[in-house]
């Protein structure tokens, strides 16, 4: 896709007085020991447990799990926009240093938009339908930049020019519904991007598109962050997604993270059996399997988990250790991290799946 | 027990009951029964429109705009095979679904079973061979019937077994689909996606159809639970020789599950061909597209941000079925767009290959004029929208 001239140069500004220090931390984001307790009627469910990541400066982590896991959960609490039943009890989340648990809601507010911002799922509901997508992207310029009507104007034609929205000077004046899901996730995309960030947040941002179009959003995704070095935590329960746009990956199950490293070494080489199981019971474009292998069981509850491992009542590996007290998430070499104690019968499982693949091509 | 449907499925089973399918011949060895080359539902020409704006509207307007879903589609689904509709949402593959079904009735083209030319209302027992199963089991199941009393009511009213087993044969049913007897007395609210989806398909096989719809029956569950429910309509088809009609946007799935696919743009079909070779070797250039957008565990975009060492991604959206595009419908995001497929729509004709291989693209198996350029897709990064 060709560029339009004019665009600024991709640069970070400084002019957040309480955050300077950007020099100095290789990460933008560091979360640690999250903790997300929710009341519900049969008690408080633990969400999120203890989950710590960080995310170097222009890299994308994926965070990876199935419905309940507590992935959403955990960027909500990121960008401090929990659900009123929720609440955080304990963690930190350093944005360049600074800990936005900690900044009263005015600050946060100036936070949003210029240092991190979200792409959710469903545009539609993300964005207002009785306003101009134009006036949309505009406002965060507006606003949190000082432009000037004019000036967001010109940034907006621009931004929208770069997202791949056809015919600006009409689309600006048009509202979301006058739009396919694909652009309309241009647009978020737009405004996400529309003070320059350091960090996007994205929800499964394209679980709800066609997979051409999610094809096409995820290109778009990735240039951008190549071009702008801003930095993604993307969300999602899609395997190959991860692979496509994320050079990290977290792989969460009961409210953990379970496994994390590089996205190649995990998906391609598991050190977690809930990880392998979730390669496993895919099935693949690239070739037929004669039989998937899914998970046995159902996931834990978070109300009253799983005493030891929270993995083990559904793993085949699982041996009387993993059935008592915590396992604590365990640093391998590679920049690897495990919450397995046997996490070597995976690779032995891998070989000997292979192994009988290829006997029978 | 003369109850036919049984036999193992990945689940609690009866292992004494005899595998007696009412419909297949013979489980042959292999992905699925044996096909028999003689097709079982054919349609022809079929066509089915929506009317855009209220009845009020149109005789206001006096004129009515129709949106072609399915714009003259020739299919035949054979016996015992598993067939796959894939397309882009607003392709017309669901509305399909639902005319074979007989839930949608045809404007144009007709459709025949076993050879009968089925009638706009079709008879119980039409009705009866060919059942669905829809996406979201949350949906549509009946929240205030218990899976048994739901399971019963089909089972008197279609006079499948005799009313003293009606209970018996609801037992089978619900092994068969891999849950336990005591599903019977409990509301769908109390089963969690997958296995809702399971009581779907028990109700869907309740009335031994031949022909089995399934409507993206995977694709509101969770990875790991997809991949149960696909494990179980594969042995169903094993062991009941069912035919499989599967609508789906996933082509891993397909490719997991069928024997044929069909792909579907703006209600046509572009390109029919057995799996292994559409997966192998596509003729289409959306078939194509739809391939090489498809995210893979090994690929990383990350490595490669143009794209340049996979094909080229689809450009645009999906042009909208109120202004089909004149001559090819898919010219206006095709790669290949000469200045002839403005003005010819493109048969869907054989190839070299063979009858079993079907796309409607003028230049699917001779190549592109070396003369004509190739810049007749549009040059913006994404094609003219709707407007």
């Amino acid at each position: 896709m060709s560029e339009p001239e004019g665009r600024e140069a991709p640069r970070r500004r400084a002019n957040q007085e309480m955050l300077t220090n950007e020099q100095l931390n290789p990460n933008v984001l560091e979360v640690e020991d999250l903790r997300v307790r929710i009341a519900s009627k049969r008690g408080v469910v633990r969400a999120v447990d203890g989950v710590s990541f960080e995310v170097p400066r222009g890299e994308a982590l994926g965070l990876v799990g199935e419905s309940g896991s507590g992935k959403s959960m955990t960027l909500k609490a990121v960008l401090g926009v929990l659900p009123p039943e929720a609440h955080m009890a304990s963690g930190q989340v350093r944005l360049d240093g600074t800990d936005l648990v900690r900044l009263s809601q005015s600050t946060l507010n100036r936070v949003r938009g210029p240092k991190i911002s979200m792409i959710f799922q469903e545009p539609m509901s993300a964005l207002n339908p009785v306003m101009r997508v134009g006036q949309q992207i505009s406002e965060g310029p507006r606003i949190h930049l000082g432009y000037s009507r004019a000036r967001a104007e010109e940034r907006t034609l621009d931004l929208m020019r770069r997202v791949g929205i056809p015919d600006p000077e009409r689309r600006y004046r048009a509202y979301p519904h006058e739009f396919s899901g694909g652009m309309r996730q241009r647009v978020m995309i737009a405004i996400a991007l529309s003070c320059e960030p350091e960090i996007i947040l994205c929800d499964e941002p394209t679980t709800a598109l066609d997979v051409t179009i999610q094809d096409q959003i995820l290109r778009l995704l990735v240039r951008l962050c190549q071009e702008s070095g801003v930095s993604l935590v993307f969300v999602t329960h899609d395997l190959p997604v991860v692979a496509q746009v994320c050079q990290q990956v977290a792989v969460m199950y009961g409210g953990q993270i379970v496994e994390r490293g590089d996205v190649h070494d995990v998906l391609l080489n598991p050190r977690h059996p809930y990880t392998l199981g979730l390669v496993r019971s895919a099935p693949d474009v690239e070739y037929v399997q004669d039989s998937l292998r899914p998970i046995p069981g159902a996931p834990p509850s978070l109300i009253d988990p799983p005493d030891g491992c929270r993995f083990h009542p559904r793993c085949d590996f699982a041996e009387d250790d993993c059935r008592t007290g915590t396992v604590p998430l365990r640093l391998l070499d590679g920049g690897r991290a495990t919450r397995c104690l046997h996490y070597e019968r995976c690779g032995e499982a891998l070989a000997a799946d292979r192994a009988a693949q290829g006997a029978t091509q | 027990m003369n109850g036919p449907v049984s036999g193992p499925a990945n689940g609690p089973q009866t292992p004494e009951d005899p595998v007696t399918p009412d419909n297949a011949t013979a489980e042959a060895p292999g992905r699925g029964p044996t096909v028999d080359p003689e097709p079982l539902l054919v349609a022809t020409d079929l066509a089915v429109q929506f009317p855009v704006f209220s009845k009020l509207m149109a005789r206001l307007r006096h004129t009515e705009r129709m949106l072609r879903a399915v714009d003259g589609v020739d299919l035949d689904v054979r016996r015992g095979e598993a067939l796959a509709l894939v397309g882009e949402s607003g392709s017309g593959k669901s509305t399909l679904a639902l005319t074979l079904a007989g839930l949608q009735p045809a404007d144009a083209g007709q459709i025949r079973l076993e050879g009968r030319v089925l009638p706009e209302h079709r008879s119980r027992d039409d009705r009866r061979r060919i059942q669905m199963v829809f996406q979201d089991p949350y949906s549509s199941l009946n929240p205030r019937l218990t899976v048994g009393s739901m399971l019963g009511e089909l089972l008197r009213v279609h006079h499948v077994v005799p009313r003293d087993e009606v209970r018996s044969f609801s037992a089978e049913l619900i092994r068969l689909v891999g849950l336990d007897e005591g599903a019977l007395g409990a509301y769908p609210r109390q089963f969690s996606g997958g296995q809702r989806q399971r009581v779907a398909i028990a109700r869907a096989l309740a009335l031994r159809p031949e022909i089995l719809v399934a409507d993206e029956p995977v694709s509101a569950l969770d990875v790991s639970v997809q991949a149960t429910i696909l494990n179980l309509l594969r042995d169903l088809r094993r062991e009941l020789g069912l035919t499989l009609l599967l609508i789906s946007h996933n082509l891993a799935v397909v490719r997991h599950l069928c024997d044929r696919v069909a792909v579907m743009y703006l209600g046509r079909i572009v390109e029919v061909a057995p799996a292994e070779e559409l997966f192998r070797d596509p003729r289409h250039p959306y078939t194509r597209g739809l391939l090489a957008a498809i995210p893979r565990l090994a690929g990383n975009t990350a490595d490669d941000p143009a794209g340049e060492a996979r094909p080229p991604a689809l450009i645009g959206d999906p042009p909208s079925p109120l202004a089909i595009p004149s001559g090819c419908r898919f010219r206006t995001r095709c790669p290949l767009a000469q200045p002839r497929c403005e003005r010819e729509d493109p048969a869907l004709v054989a190839g070299p290959g063979g009858p079993g291989h079907l796309a409607a693209c003028h230049y699917a198996f001779t190549p592109v004029p070396a003369t004509a350029s190739v810049s007749a897709a549009p040059a913006a990064p994404t094609a003219p929208e709707q407007a």
